[in-house]
Parts: structure tokens; sequence; C-alpha cells
């Protein structure tokens, strides 16, 4: 398949996840709270096409909800981290000097720590909970982008149409926004989407380590770390969050490498 | 070579201070009291105060951190709450089997990206390629702490080849090598393969081919060889984050190493412990990426003489 083909494959997958997300309290079947004691560890009935969890909650509806949490965590971890991101590297990259030293020895400090690692070591501290999730994945997650877009501004700002805005009198804001950020775009967008499966897989580390959202609430993370205790008599516990996260994490990486190679054929 | 290797070190000091500073301010990230936090609310007043001044936390932070930087001088992390002994001895107790692990996770990564790489870059375009190319894909995407469940139902539960979790000689490492290795596998798949691409119409392998050599000479000796180097440093750089993703292989798998240890003083909010685990973990991680940069000069001089 051509990487046109693969680009499609990947969106439709995530519109579905994504739809699904957003429609959750109209489609699913069950409440994915609702525990149903005398229909505990089923595989599979008519009323729960993919079976129910040790406390006979519907897998499906849980499933369809957890997708509201990994999307959510994702796409705030990606949107918060890439503002600070943006913010941070513009400022080291047009201002220089020691602010651009200040700002960089901190973005190598933290990324001199193996990402996910320090989340954990965070929300081991700050306690479980989604905004804490999001809060130490965001601290780990702005340094990427910090640095690509300095990286990018210190090309950029010696380009003519960037030295031209300056003799023409704008203001550093105005330059860095309405001449350097638009053509940081790409290189942007592209690291976004690889930032949202990380985030996803990351949410799902630290909730499958007990350290993301609070039960009862569905994320795949977590009911992947529940099902673990009934390997034996119920694989299909860990079997569909599994492949949820895979899927959405495959399909993210597909639309990337095709904006990639659409977008950045030399950095191939 | 020395000025590139002192301009290094100079750059290694404040990131290693920059890293043990967050570690040490870890414990005061705690919302709330965090003598409370550690021992529940129930504890008696005495029992805090007690450990409130064995942490030190009595103190003014700027001498909480003296005392912090001087006991990592020494070789001192501090006392586990619960375990018996040092947080150092626990430590180095159980990095070996952590070292243990990323190596083996390595070694099946070359082993699983090596011939696929090969295989791509000489029959590109076709379905081999695309396969390979789709296994990089679902490696890179497939969470490592669902990849472990998976192959614990398939090998051990279904066909029980293999153990469940533990340690204890070769069959108990297989099933956390690969969960831990496939990732990395994943990666080096890709960069062996656009790395092999890559070097296939240079001079010295048309120079090969041209003196009579054969294909498979060609590709092993002469491409394999060069296209090798990239490689190596993506290798020794996902080394120590293979350290860092044992965390979750060594939980999945009861494998008694550092990342297990880290879980266990995270779950019994013993956060002495919890800091001194982070720190050995960031620390052989900044040196293993140190080793790796200096390795990588070394091995392709080009890099040196173009500075």
């Amino acid at each position: 398949m051509r990487s046109k083909s693969w680009f499609y494959v990947g969106t439709a997958i995530l519109l579905l996840f994504a739809v699904a997300a957003l429609l959750a309290p109209i489609i699913v079947p069950h409440e994915a709270t609702r525990q149903d004691l005398a229909n505990d560890l089923v595989a599979y009935s008519p009323e729960h096409p993919l079976g129910t969890d040790k406390l006979g909650r519907d897998i499906l509806s849980r499933l369809i909800y957890g997708a509201r949490i990994s999307l959510m965590v994702g796409v705030s971890t990606v949107a918060l981290s890439l503002a600070a991101g943006l913010v941070i590297g513009a400022l080291s990259g047009y201002c220089g000097g020691w602010i651009d030293q200040l700002l960089m020895r901190l973005v190598d400090i933290l990324m001199a720590f193996p990402g996910i690692l320090l989340a954990i070591a965070f929300t081991a501290v700050l306690g479980p909970g989604l905004d804490h999730v999001v809060l130490a994945l965001c601290l780990i997650g702005w340094t990427g982008y910090a640095r690509m877009v300095r990286g990018e501004i210190l090309s950029l700002r010696e380009r003519e149409f960037i030295q031209a805005a300056r003799a023409l009198g704008c203001s550093p804001a105005r330059t860095i926004l309405r001449h350097l950020v638009p053509n940081l775009l790409p290189p942007v967008v592209i690291q976004a989407t690889f930032g949202l499966a990380a985030a996803i897989i990351a949410e799902g580390s630290l909730s499958f380590l007990g350290l993301g959202v609070e039960p009862p609430t569905p994320s795949w993370g977590a009911m992947l770390n529940e099902g673990r205790q009934f390997l034996l008599v119920a694989p299909h516990l860990t079997t569909y969050p599994g492949l949820a996260i895979m899927l959405t994490v495959f399909a993210l990486n597909l639309v990337g490498d095709s904006l990639q190679e659409k977008l950045e054929p030399h950095g191939q | 070579m020395t000025r590139y290797l002192l301009r290094r070190l100079a750059l290694l000091l404040p990131t290693l201070l920059g890293a043990l500073t967050l570690v040490f301010f870890l414990i005061h990230m705690i919302p709330g009291d965090p003598v409370e936090v550690m021992l529940g609310e129930t504890a008696s007043g005495a029992d805090k105060e007690e450990l409130r001044r064995s942490l030190g936390l009595d103190q003014p932070v700027y001498v909480q951190y003296r005392a912090f930087v001087a006991g990592l001088v020494t070789g001192d992390l501090g006392r586990s709450l619960y375990e018996q002994g040092s947080v150092t001895a626990l430590i180095a107790a159980r990095l070996p089997s952590t070292v243990e692990l990323a190596l083996a996770a390595l070694l099946v990564a070359a082993l699983l990206s090596f011939p696929l790489a090969l295989l791509a870059a000489a029959r590109r375009g076709t379905w081999r390629d695309r396969g390979a190319l789709l296994f990089s894909l679902l490696g890179l995407s497939i969470p490592n702490f669902w990849l472990g469940p998976l192959l614990i139902i398939l090998f051990s539960i279904q066909l029980g080849w293999l153990p469940v979790s533990g340690s204890g000689g070769a069959a108990h490492l297989i099933l956390p090598s690969i969960t831990l290795g496939l990732g990395m596998a994943a990666i080096l798949t890709r960069i062996l393969r656009a790395s092999l691409l890559r070097v296939r119409n240079e001079d010295y392998v048309q120079a090969a081919r041209a003196k009579g050599v054969s294909e498979q000479q060609v590709w092993l000796k002469h491409m394999l060889r060069n296209a090798l180097l990239p490689v190596i440093t993506i290798m020794s750089l996902q080394f120590g984050s293979l350290l860092a993703g044992a965390v979750i292989t060594e939980t999945i798998f009861s494998w008694p190493g550092i990342g297990r240890l880290t879980v266990q003083a995270i779950q019994t909010r013993d956060y002495p412990l919890v800091q001194g685990c982070v720190l050995a973990i960031a620390v052989t991680y900044i040196f293993v990426n140190f080793l790796a940069d200096i390795l990588y000069r070394l091995a392709d001089p080009r890099i040196i003489y173009e500075e």
C-alpha cells in the first residue's frame, strides 16, 4: 500500500475511536461502572459481546469509556506540552544568550532522565489521578518540543524573510507569531502525532502500575492491570484493552509516518 | 579527542547535578506533610517526629540538600523505611539483575532486527520489505505491558513451554527479554534498513562488485559493516531506555531487578527508596549515554576530524 492509503487507514481508525469516545454515553450498551457479580468473568454472551470483568462490568462499555480517558490524556498532554514547548523554545531560540543557555540546560537535565521514569516518579509523589498524570506527562513532554522549536528558529531566523520582517520594524512577538510559527508547523505537527502515541502508551503504563486514573474510572491501562490477575481464567480481560491501545498507537504511527513522508521528505 | 572528552565531561557534571537536585526535590513535591503520607494518618506523633528527624525533614531545605549531596559522595542514599538495609545496598543487590535483563533484551533486538533489515533492504519494495516495515510499525505500537501478558498466555499458560515469572536460569529470561527488546528491535530494523539502503550505492560497494565479490559477501562484509555504525549508536543510546522500560517488564514477570524494587517502594510509599532507585536508574542512563557518545566518536574517526 502507498503512504496515502496508510494515512487513510490510520485516520479511519483514529476517527472510529474519537467518535466512540465522544458518543460514549449514547452508544455504550451498559453503564461502565455497573457491577453484576452474578455474571463475573464471562468471556462472551449476547448481552456482553466482549465479556465481563471480575465485578461483572461490561468490557465493551468500559473500553469505549476508556477511549475517552486515553484520548483525553493524550490530547491534553500534547496540547499543554506543545504550548509550553513552543513558548520556551521560541524564547530560547529567538533571544539567545543567557536565556537560551538557562532554558536549554533545564531541558538537558529533564532529558537526562528516561521519560517514563520521571513520569512514574512524579505521579508517585503527587498521587494517582487524571490531573496528576497529565501534569507528570507535561513536565517531561514539553522538552522535546522546546528543543525542536529552538533548533528550527535558529535556522529560520537567519533566513531572508525574517531579516526583512525585522528590517521593516516588526516587534519580536509579531515576528515570532506571524512569521516564525507558521513555518514551524510541519515539524511540530509530525512530532505532536508521535507525541500523542507516546502519551497514550505512557498513560497506559502509569495506569498499569496503579499510578494513573483511580478506580472505578475505566482506563485501558488500568483494565489491563486488573486483568493481569486473571490471565489463566479470563485472558479476554487483558486482550481487548491491549488491542485498543495497540490499534490507537498503530494508527497514530501510520499517520505520523505518512505526514513525515509528505511534509518532510528530506528527513526520511 | 581529549578536548572533546573534556568538553563532554564539563557538560556531564551540571547534568548530573541537575538530575540529583531534581531527585532531591521529589520528596518535597509530596502534597501536604510527606511524613504523614509515608506513615499514614493513624501514626503517632512520636513516630512522625522520629521519621521527620531521621529523614532530616526538620532541618532547613539547604541543610537537607547539603546532607543529601554529601551522602551521595560517600555512596550513602539513606535507609529504606520498610526493607532491611541501606538504600545503596538494596539497589546494589538488584541492579545486576536489571543489567542482565537489559543485555538479554539488547541481544533479542539484534537477533530479530538484523536479519529482517537485511531481508527488507535486499528485497526493497517487495512483500518482504513491506512485511519487515509492518513488523517494525507493530513492534513500536505494542505496549510492553500488553506484550508481556500476551506472551505469558501463549508460551506459559497455553503451551507450557516457559515459566510464568521469577528468575533463575535462561528459561526465565526469555519472555522478559522479548517483552523488553521488541520495541528496540522495531527501531533497529528501520534504522538498519535505511542505513543499508544509503550505503548500497557507495563507491566501495560498486568496487567490491566489480572485483567479482559474491553478492552475499558484498552485503555481509562490505555493506552491513558500514551500515552498522548508526545502529551501534542507537543500540547504546537505547540501552539506557531499556533500564527504564525494565520497570514495567520486571513488574509483569516478578523479575528481581531495580525496576520492580522501584514499584514496590512506590506501593509502600517508601520515598527514600524511591529517590534512590530513580537516582540510580537516571545516573546509569546518563553514564551509558555518555559512554555511547564517546564510543561512537572512537568508532568513527571522521567525526573528530570534522570538528
